[in-house]
């Protein structure tokens, strides 16, 4: 049983049609071809899968690809157009925040969600609000360093 | 102009694929035609397979075919362990891909299923009947040995693997003869690596060629493409592995798993590609844990705290089967580093391998070296309870003295070089120690529980010398190799046979080339992990990438500075000896202005129009590193902790770590591996255990239960560094990827049991969660 979907995806019209119960996650990386968002667990702890939909922030693989029709979802590549970067991306790679990178994507996205709902936050902030995406290789302080970097770039103090 | 950047703190050259989300990682490559397999396992850590009935999967939606064992059977061979230390009657029971008679862990493979969606084929997984007939399960390492234990392998009695001894001196007369003597019994409870990217395999077999070509979540894939061979039967030279971007692997992407071999079989069988991902649950049930230790260890000491000797028995859980390193983990990297960084004259070992219904055990970072540390950091501080003397002190007055170019310990090994106590002073100098000890009796005094750790490490790495390797059972050589190639435009490929994986070895092996021939580090394209355009090399494991690639790049780089110099000479019509070299240009001495770049050489050498007699074409060397020693880095943490009496809740709130691995290519990556490095070792002292129930079921099976460090849980790590070279490397390197894991784990629970053991409380297993602690406060309270 399929149904047909449309997601804007990066400011791209995406259509496809379904099973009911395809995660958006795999919509994304399956459908749309973009897989800078990861899957690394199967129960919404790690935050790999983390985009953004409709603005706020979202786990992608807690969401079914149906329950994001008609919705705008946007994914690390949609952030920048990957010369030109976003200032989280300069500030990660500034840093040294990444190792291995499969957390990146997520992380930046979450981080971004942070400093939109808080652009000054202080470092503790940030360690809260980011525990919802594990790292397993920075031991998250140069993640930590680099949020507070952008934040100042961006204005936020 | 040339940067000048070998020991700066370069941002990576990796990182703009990474942050734009723009890496290929093997999850994310399609193949046309490409096919879904998924896994059955067994629900069971231990039972007999009556019956396998595939064929209600077969007409399931999008599937394409159903295997079992009995199609793997004579087609696959066994997975191999390729670690087999001699001397200690090693059994090796044959490791089937696909269990066809029997399982021994949660999560063995008995079928598989390959589709045209990965939904698909895990649903056909469910229409898979199996019959099992469940056998007694078996967990806990040192149960598993005794008499009377249920058998997992019909030919190892006892489950024994192997009796691995260690003796150097006399550890009875020292015990005998001792006026202090401690002992505990530690347990290294499983562990569970957690690379952030699930492992994965895509394999693409061509008949009409015969090659196949495997993507592999890989830390060696040239170790793969032998095992692959092995395994599978395709000859050697028709498989080509490529590890692309890899998630991390802490130890678990080093061994050669089934369902890689599985995959492989499918691919081979249906002839078009076939990829499998683990879940993250998978993952937990199947991907390599790490530790599994009950270590019964005492120590023998002075009146005046001066150690003097130190035995020890290790029952070392290896899981159902063993997996690819996993004999030599608990002895040859753990046993031989028993004497830490301490003159201690005496130490005898026995460590029992032994089989458990549990995962396979295999290397997860740091790899024998954190249970070698934490027992005798443990023992340590035991000794120093029993004299009355402070923790550091009695480490101060036991570390080896300062020593450049060789010490021998009672192990039987010969440490490269070492500052012990200067990096002593430097963590306690850093940590402000006296100042902490003050607070802490202040603390005291308020009814507050303060605790403050401190360990001295020394570890084993650069793995290592080929014939040591040889002699210790290793299947395998442990030199690496690189070619460097110098194209007509000045710029260089340096292509190297081991397998960086978020170690950021793209941009410190650039660094050694810039710094070796001085060429601009942008001009330098790193290319590592594909076995078709890499020399042969071992892998990135065991802290050893940096120490023994980086030091055939620099081999290989210094041939080509001699070529060079030679060929600046024919140009510029002086003798070889008489030209000098700077920052990328070779010049007649005295007359700077007359010189040629290395650029100038570069397209000189490549279209040889003007060559002197008898020089070859091409300006490109290759090195093969085999190294005369491991290297040995060390240091000194310190941890500050306070426990809630009331809640046993531990608040982690300083950890000061000194470091020293010799010299430092890019110092802003050798502080992001401590601080990872740290971080993987507070998760085991404070929240991480795997845990089996007596059915042998994981408890512990998801991210959900499985507790890792996240960022609100951690206070920022205070690394410092100090630098004693190398003295056999030829860029003073040591290694720095699993330091700060072996440091980290006894410096947290030597804190936290120092909190205390003012409350009485002598010992707590690890992890150090809430309940525990609080278990033990109060049973000390009831006791006392």
């Amino acid at each position: 049983m399929t149904v047909p979907v449309e997601i804007t995806i990066n400011g791209k019209a995406c259509a496809g049609e379904v099973e009911e119960r395809q995660l958006l996650v795999h919509f994304i990386r399956e459908n749309a071809g973009l897989t800078g968002t990861k899957v690394g667990c199967d129960t919404s702890q790690c935050g790999t899968c983390t985009v953004q939909l409709d603005g706020v922030s979202a786990k992608s693989c807690t969401v079914l690809t149906v329950q994001a029709s008609g919705s705008s979802v946007t994914t690390i590549e949609g952030i920048s157009d990957g010369v030109d970067l976003h200032p989280l991306q300069e500030a990660f790679w500034n840093n040294h925040g990444l190792q291995c990178g499969f957390c990146t994507p997520g992380m930046i996205m979450a981080a971004s969600e942070l400093l939109r709902n808080n652009p000054s936050p202080t470092r503790e902030e940030i360690r809260h609000g980011l525990e919802g995406n594990i790292c397993r290789c920075t031991g998250y302080q140069n993640i930590v360093s680099a949020v507070e970097d952008a934040a100042g770039k961006m204005g936020g103090r | 102009m040339t940067t000048r950047i070998f020991g700066s703190g370069i941002r990576r050259r990796e990182d703009p694929r990474l942050i734009t989300g723009r890496a290929s990682y093997t999850d994310d490559i399609k193949l046309p035609g490409m096919l879904h397999a998924a896994i059955l396992r067994s629900p069971y850590a231990h039972a007999n397979i009556r019956s396998v009935d595939a064929s209600g999967a077969a007409g399931q939606p999008g599937v394409v075919a159903v295997y079992t064992g009995e199609d793997t059977d004579g087609v696959l061979n066994g997975l191999p362990c390729a670690w087999l230390i001699p001397g200690s009657d090693l059994k090796t029971p044959a490791h089937p891909p696909v269990a066809k008679d029997k399982v021994r862990y949660v999560g063995d493979a008995v079928a598989v299923v390959v589709a045209e969606s990965r939904y698909q084929a895990e649903d056909a997984l469910e229409h898979i009947a199996v019959d099992y007939e469940p056998l007694d399960v078996v967990i806990n390492p040192k149960a598993a040995a005794q008499d009377g234990a249920p058998q997992i392998h019909e030919d190892v009695p006892n489950n024994i693997a192997f009796t691995w001894a260690l003796a150097g001196g006399d550890t009875d007369a020292a015990f005998a003869d001792a006026a202090v003597t401690v002992g505990d019994t530690i347990t290294l409870q499983r562990l569970i690596a957690n690379p952030m990217e699930p492992r994965s395999a895509l394999a693409q077999w061509s008949a009409a060629t015969g090659e196949l070509t495997l993507w592999n979540t890989s830390q060696n894939p040239h170790i793969a493409r032998f095992l692959t061979c092995v395994v599978t039967g395709v000859p050697e030279h028709k498989i080509r592995v490529i590890a692309p971007e890899v998630g991390g692997g802490f130890g678990s992407k080093i061994p050669y798993y089934a369902d890689e071999a599985i995959t492989a079989f499918c691919s081979m069988k249906l002839g078009v590609p076939v990829k499998w991902t683990e879940t993250r649950s998978e993952n937990y049930l199947i991907t390599t844990q790490g530790r599994d230790h009950i270590e019964e260890v005492e120590m023998a000491a002075t009146s005046d705290g001066v150690i003097t000797g130190l035995r020890t028995t290790v029952y070392a859980g290896l899981g159902g089967y063993l997996s690819t390193a996993s004999p030599g983990v608990p002895t040859i990297l753990h046993g031989l580093m028993y004497s830490g960084p301490y003159n201690i004259p005496n130490i005898s070992g026995t460590v029992y391998g032994v089989f458990n219904n549990g995962c396979p055990v295999d290397a997860y970072r740091g790899a024998g070296r954190p249970e070698a540390t934490t027992l005798i950091e443990r023992l340590v501080d035991l000794v120093a309870a029993a004299v009355g003397q402070d923790p550091a002190e009695v480490r101060r007055k036991n570390l080896i003295p300062k020593f450049e170019n060789g010490h021998d310990v009672a192990t039987g090994i010969t440490y490269d070089s070492g500052d012990y106590e200067s990096a002593l002073d430097s963590c306690l100098s850093a940590a402000g120690y006296e100042a902490l000890r003050a607070e802490q009796a202040q603390a005291r005094a308020d009814g507050r529980c303060v605790g403050i750790g401190v360990s001295s490490y020394v570890e084993i790495c650069g793995l290592g010398p080929s014939q040591v390797a040889g002699a210790v059972g290793f299947q395998g050589g442990l030199w690496e190799s690189a070619i460097i190639r110098f194209y007509p435009t000045g710029k260089v490929n340096v292509m190297v046979g081991s397998s960086p994986h978020g170690q950021g070895e793209e941009t410190t092996f650039a660094q050694i080339v810039a710094g070796e021939v001085g060429v601009d580090v942008d001009d330098v394209e790193v290319l590592h992990g594909d076995t078709d355009n890499t020399p042969m090399g071992w892998g990135t494991y065991g802290s050893r990438t940096t120490a023994v690639s980086g030091a055939a790049i620099a081999v290989a780089a210094r041939k080509i500075k001699e070529k060079s110099r030679a060929l600046a000479a024919h140009l510029l019509e002086a003798a070889p000896e008489d030209i000098e070299y700077e920052d990328g240009r070779f010049f007649v001495r005295g007359s700077p202005d007359q010189h040629k770049t290395i650029q100038d050489i570069a397209l000189m050498a490549n279209v040889a129009w003007n060559m002197p007699e008898g020089m070859e074409p091409g300006l490109e060397a290759s090195a093969f590193y085999d190294p005369p020693n491991f290297t040995y880095p060390f240091g000194a943490h310190v941890a500050v902790v306070e426990v809630d009496p009331e809640t046993g809740h531990i608040d982690l709130q300083r950890y000061v770590a000194v470091d020293d691995c010799g010299v430092q290519i890019n110092p802003m990556i050798v502080e992001g591996q401590v601080h990872g490095g740290v971080v993987q070792g507070v998760g085991p002292a404070l929240w991480e255990g795997a845990v089996y129930d007596d059915d042998g079921q994981l408890v512990t099976g998801s991210m959900l239960d499985y507790a890792l460090p996240r960022a609100d849980l951690l206070p920022e790590i205070e690394v410092h560094s100090n630098s004693t070279p190398s003295p056999h490397h030829p860029l003073g390197v040591k290694g720095i990827g699993e330091a700060g894991t072996i440091a980290s784990t006894p410096t947290v629970y030597n804190a936290v049991m120092d909190a205390l053991r003012p409350l009485g409380v002598t010992r707590v297993d690890m992890p150090l969660t809430p309940e525990k602690v609080w278990r033990a406060i109060n049973d000390a309270r009831n006791g006392g």
